[in-house]
Formats: structure tokens, sequence, C-alpha cells
């Protein structure tokens, strides 16, 4: 077969997008372009990479600051919203056996999401609005520093990501509940509160032969706990967005509203609250969610110790919602039994929570050896590996005493948030995605397996060298959200460039590998209309 | 009191042993995993173990840190320790405005710095020659933001914001501002 035909329509032209069900069309919708946007963001954190060696002279400070507020908006929104919701509006309906309660408001949550995240990159593009994504009151209403009208832009841009988000939430939990046409009535309440964990945990209060079955099989259990979290940061960034508008609004129409009317320390301790839900709530649950999916696809086992991993979705739910101080340990102003409590010790239980998650996905592996390295399952181990350095890293940064010579180095940036999301999330997503792959494409079949191995180790090994260089510059003072000008940290940061270097090659493999995959021509074909009307999940030859 | 620099290097070197043990440890997996095994079993005992292990490693972390870390209960204690100087700075459109162009500390002295800001969060952080940081504290304008540091060897210091404040507030760099002297 020519290079040219493979390009064109994929290996062995196997990949046929007119025979794709809408369900399997809208998840690869959703996985491509989450998929490019985490491209956008690779690209823009490898621009960072180099201003960190050497300020490039064509690109003032104010791009840089506008750069790095899109960057991290970018990555978690444009790219990982959109292969977790894809894959989750997916997966939900597939492990239930029942269809999607609404394909026309997946189709909104794709559109909302990928509009939402151009708008706001595209307008930090153009007009640098750089607040970061903390937002720190009354930063994203100076208006001696931004323009209101470009911050109008850059905040509907998030708040029509939130809508997006909101409708996703709505999917979710109706697919879970609702009995589909021609059905038996389904038990809303009770599939429900098995999906939160609390069946798990009454569960681990009765005894074994009086133990209900579980009416929700254990990663949709997670995707529903991790939904909450994903709600309730939804509500509060809209909240937030809101009120910054309404400052941008006032300011447009000449009104100078005065910051100070709003506590800039209460601000931070909601938006933190929010925002914490993202990082500590929805990061990590639906992770664990997605290596128990993985372990059970993988093992085609039950989840070992199932009951009380079920329980500890439930517990993660308290301390998610309960840990957003650990970001306010620098803050003087915050009372010291919200730093020792919130901060310090439930902050603590994340260890418990997420080290629970890694045992027993593990044990569920070890429990199926022998096992075929599949790329599934190296990537599913590397994104073990990932959670495994970076929550230690963010347990010893909460802390009181750490804190205070940790808190906005690049340790922070570096060996916890970094290593945690390139190494732990995206190897978990990459996992799912080579696993999901043959399913939701009706059998294609990967273009070079030389270079998924090439993708896996340079992303690996770029992602913790990174992560470590970064550390290692941070240990030595190096700050994060700033510029240096005179080459102080230069040994540290060109290492880490060429590990950003490795990351980059390791994404171009990748994309290169799905493109010959599925072809051009079957890349854009799964953007067309679908000639098949059809609800179910798969077409019915391939179930 | 301890120098930060020494709490630092003991991080480095715990988490890098840490980091190298949990590297090992799943390439270790992903090899046995693979591979045909005596015993394909997993007892409860191993993972109440690990369970119990991870709550005495998170919670004896704070109260380790609490009780070698000389500055974690001057920190929470403060409003209580008279402070053998207090300087009181402020924080405006992007400047620092100190009540003095050098501070001078003698050596052993505890010193409270007192930061205002009338206007955006700002950070504020004491830096050594070789540009390593010795504390920092976050600066929210409406609140009070004080830190007490006990100071036990001689240097000159820089003084840096630590929080991000706008573009404009990339490079608030005041060097050689604060200097400690007599120490032996």
């Amino acid at each position: 077969m020519s290079y040219i035909k493979t390009l064109m329509n994929g290996e062995q032209s196997i990949f046929n997008p007119r025979k794709l069900t809408p369900m399997q069309r809208i998840t690869l919708r959703f996985v491509v372009v989450g998929v490019l946007y985490y491209g956008l963001a690779a690209i823009e954190g490898m621009i960072m990479r180099i201003y960190q060696i050497e300020p490039i002279t064509f690109l003032g400070s104010d791009h840089y600051f506008a750069i790095l507020t899109a960057h991290p908006l970018v990555g978690i929104f444009g790219s990982t919203y959109l292969i977790v919701f894809g894959a989750f509006l997916f997966v939900v309906p597939f492990m239930m056996k029942k269809p999607l309660w609404s394909i026309k408001l997946a189709n909104a949550t794709f559109w909302l999401i990928t509009i939402g995240t151009f708008v706001f990159w595209f307008s930090g593009f153009l007009t640098h609005y750089a607040p970061l994504y903390t937002l720190y009151w009354p930063l994203p209403a100076d208006f001696n520093q931004f323009d209101p009208l470009s911050g109008a832009f850059f905040i509907t841009g998030i708040a029509i990501v939130m809508l997006g988000t909101v409708f996703f939430v709505i999917n979710i939990f109706k697919t879970i509940a609702y009995t589909p046409e021609g059905w038996e009535k389904q038990p809303s309440g009770a599939l429900l509160a098995d999906a939160i964990g609390y069946s798990g945990l009454r569960n681990m209060f009765r005894k074994k032969t009086k133990q209900k079955e579980h009416l929700v099989d254990i990663p949709v259990a997670a995707i529903a706990r991790g939904t909450v979290d994903t709600a309730l940061n939804a509500g509060i960034i809209l909240f937030t967005g809101v009120l910054i508008l309404v400052y941008m609004v006032a300011a447009i129409m000449g009104y100078d509203l005065k910051t100070t009317v709003i506590d800039a320390l209460l601000y931070k301790n909601w938006f933190w609250w929010g925002l914490d839900l993202i990082a500590d709530g929805l990061v990590l649950i639906f992770v664990a969610g997605t290596w128990y999916l993985l372990a059970m696809m993988i093992t085609g086992r039950k989840i070992f110790m199932q009951n009380i991993a079920r329980a500890a979705l439930l517990v993660e739910l308290i301390v998610s919602w309960t840990v957003w101080s650990h970001h306010l340990l620098s803050d003087q102003a915050q009372p010291g039994i919200l730093k020792i409590i919130s901060g310090e010790f439930v902050t603590a239980f994340e260890l418990i929570t997420q080290g629970l998650a890694f045992f027993v996905t593990l044990a569920t592996l070890w429990l199926a050896r022998p096992l075929k390295m599949t790329n599934e399952l190296k990537f599913l181990l590397g994104g073990l590996l990932g959670f495994g350095l970076a929550v230690p890293a963010g347990i010893m940064q909460a802390d009181i005493g750490l804190n205070r010579i940790l808190h906005n180095t690049q340790w922070i940036m570096g060996p916890h948030v970094h290593v945690a999301i390139l190494v732990g999330l995206t190897m978990t997503l990459y996992a799912a995605i080579y696993l999901l792959f043959p399913i939701v494409t009706n059998g294609a079949k990967l273009y070079s397996q030389k270079l998924a191995n090439f993708h896996f180790w340079a992303h690996l090994i770029g992602g913790i060298g990174m992560g470590a260089f970064m550390g290692m510059a941070g240990l030595q003072g190096m700050l994060r959200r700033t510029i240096y000008y005179e080459g102080e940290f230069n040994l540290y940061m060109i290492l880490a460039g060429i590990c950003g270097l490795l990351l980059l090659l390791a994404f171009f493999a990748f994309l290169y590998n799905i493109i010959m995959s599925v072809g051009i021509n079957g890349l854009l074909g799964i953007f067309r209309p679908s000639p098949n009307k059809t609800k179910d999940l798969l077409p019915a030859e391939t179930e | 009191m301890t120098d930060s620099s020494l709490v630092l290097y003991g991080q480095t070197i715990a988490y890098t042993c840490y980091a190298i043990v949990i590297i090992l440890v799943i390439a270790w997996f992903g090899f046995v995993v693979t591979r045909k095994g005596k015993g394909n079993k997993v007892s409860k005992t191993l993972f109440y173990s690990f369970v119990t292990m991870l709550v005495i490693l998170g919670v004896s972390l704070h109260i380790v840190t609490f009780n070698t870390i000389p500055w974690v209960s001057m920190d929470l204690d403060r409003k209580n320790i008279q402070a053998d100087q207090v300087f009181d700075i402020t924080m405006e459109n992007h400047q620092f405005i100190l009540p003095q162009e050098k501070f001078v500390i003698n050596c052993g002295e505890k010193v409270m710095f007192n930061v205002t800001s009338n206007d955006l969060t700002y950070g504020f952080g004491l830096f050594r020659k070789d540009n390593s940081m010795m504390f920092q504290m976050q600066v929210v304008p409406g609140h009070v933001n004080d830190i007490l540091w006990e100071f036990n060897e001689n240097g000159i210091y820089t003084i840096r914001s630590t929080e991000y404040s706008g573009p404009k507030g990339h490079q608030m760099i005041i060097k050689d501002v604060v200097h400690v002297i007599g120490c032996e």
C-alpha cells in the first residue's frame, strides 16, 4: 500500500467513518479536538521553556504572560475536559449497556467547549489579557494593566466552556438514572446512590452475605463522583466570571466600581475552593476511575477490594471539598486552624485516597498476570508512576514549614503540577485512548507500534525529566510566574527545555501515528453529519 | 534558628530517594506482571498495612516538621512573640515603599516584616546572593501580612515580590536591602 494511500485512507484502509454510529462519531470529535488543543498547549509550553532559557526578543513580556495565562486553561479545558468528557460520554452508556441520554446535548458540550476555548485563547493572543488562571483579586479587574473589553471576551470564553461543562454533568447523571424508551422502569434513586459511592459505604458495614449487589460498575461510580466536583467547580467559575464581567461592563460603560468592596482573601478562599475541585477532586477521582476502567478492561476481572475502593470515592468527596486551604498556607491572614486542618491534615488524606486507588489498580493487574505489555498497560503504568511521584510532592508542599520555602517556586510547577498532569493524567488518558481506539473506530489498526513505543518513552522521560529539572531550579529559589533575564537558572532550564522538546516530539509521533491509522479522509469524515441515526453505541455487526 | 537552605537540602535528599524507589518499584512491577508467577494472590493484610503506612506518613510529616522546623511554631504563635525590630513595608503600583534604604539586623534578632498592599495581591520574599529563597509570604490587600523571622547567619539579602501582579509587576526586586551582621 502506497504512503499517500495510507495517509489519505489510513492503515490498510480499514477505518470507514461512514460506518460510525453517532456516538462513536461524537466521541472521536471530542478526542481529536482535545488532542489538537493538547498540541497547542504543548507548543505554548515549549515557547515558555525557551523563554526561560533566553527571553525571545520579538515576544514581549506582555505576550509571555498572556501565554502563561492561556496555557493551563487550554490544557485543562480545551484538552483534558474534551478528552475526558468525550471518553466518559461513551464509557458511561457503554458500561451501563444503555444509550446516552442525549446525543444532542453531547454535541452541544463539544461545540461549547471547543468554541469557548478558542474564544479565550484568541482573546489572550490578540489582547494580552493576562490575569493568570488564579485570577487573584483585584488583578482581573485591574484596568490600568488590562483592557476591559478584551477581558470581557476572555471571561466570556471561559463562561462558554463552563456552560458546556454543565451540559456534560446533566448528561452523565441523566444517563445513569434514566429509563430508556421501552425499558422496564429503572431504580433512579438506587442507581444514583450506588454511583456516588453510598452503597459501597453501606456494604462495608454489612455482613458479606447481606452485602447488596452494585448497580453500577466502579468506573461509572468514579465518573459520577468526579462529575459532582465538575458541577460545583463550574458553578464557582461561572459565579466568579460573572462578578468579574460586572466590573468589566461597568468600566466599558465609563463607571469605576470599587474593587475594595470584595475582600481579596475571602475571594481567594472561594476561588481556590472551586479550583481545587479540578485539581484535587476532579483530576484525582476521574483518574482513579480511569485506572479502574483500564484495569478491568485489561484484565477482564473485577476490581480488587472494590467496596473499599468505592467507599474511598465517597471519602474523597469530603476530602476534595475541604482541602483548598493548602493553597493559602503562605497567606498570613488565613486563620491558622484552617491552615492546619484543611491545609495540612485533610490534604494528607489525598495521599491515602490516591494511594489506595494506586494499590487497588496494581493489585487488580497483579491478580491477572501474566499480562501482555500492551500500549494501554504501559501507559497505565506510566500514569500510576506519575501520580506516585506527584502526589507525595504535593503533600510535602502542603506543609506549613516547607510551604514557606516552596510556595510559588518552580518546585510546585515541576515535580507536582507538571508531573501530575503530563505524566499522571495525560499518560492515563493516552492509555484510555489506546484502549478505546479499536472500539470507537470499529477495529481500525494502529499504523506503527514503533511510533507508539517512541511516544511512550519520549513522553515518560520528557515528562519526568522536565518536572525534575524544574523542581531542582525551584529548590534553588527559582520562582514561577516570572522571567529571569540574566540566565540565573540556565543549566536547569536548558535541561528542562530538552525534556520539553522530547514531550513535543512524543506528541507529534502520536499525532502522526493516529493520522496514518485513520487517514486524512477518515479524520475529516468524523466531522461530517452521520448517515446513521441509531442511538446504539456500536454498529450492530461489531457488537 | 536552622537555616532554610538546610531544610531544603534535607527535602531534596528525602524526595530524591523516594523518587528513585517508586520508579524502581513500577519498573519491577512492569517486568513481573508480564511473567507467570508462583502466587497470584494479594493478601488483605498487605493492603491494610499499605493504607496504615500512608496514614502514618501523611500525619507524621506535619508533626515532624512542626517539631524540627523552627519557623513553624514561631509563625503560628507570632502574635505573642516580641520582635526585636519591626519593618513596615508598603506595596503599591508595583513598587516597594521601604521605611529606610537599608535594613540592618543583628545576629540572633527576631524581625517582623509587616507588609501592606494598597492595590493588588503581591508576594514578599527574601533571597540570598545565589538567588536561593530564604522565605516568602503572600501580600493580600486589605489584610495584615506579617512574618516573623530569626536571623542567625551573616549575609546580604534581596527583597523580591514572589507573586504575579500583572505584567508590570514581574521585576519587583530591590537588591541588597537586608544586611545581617554580627554572627560568628
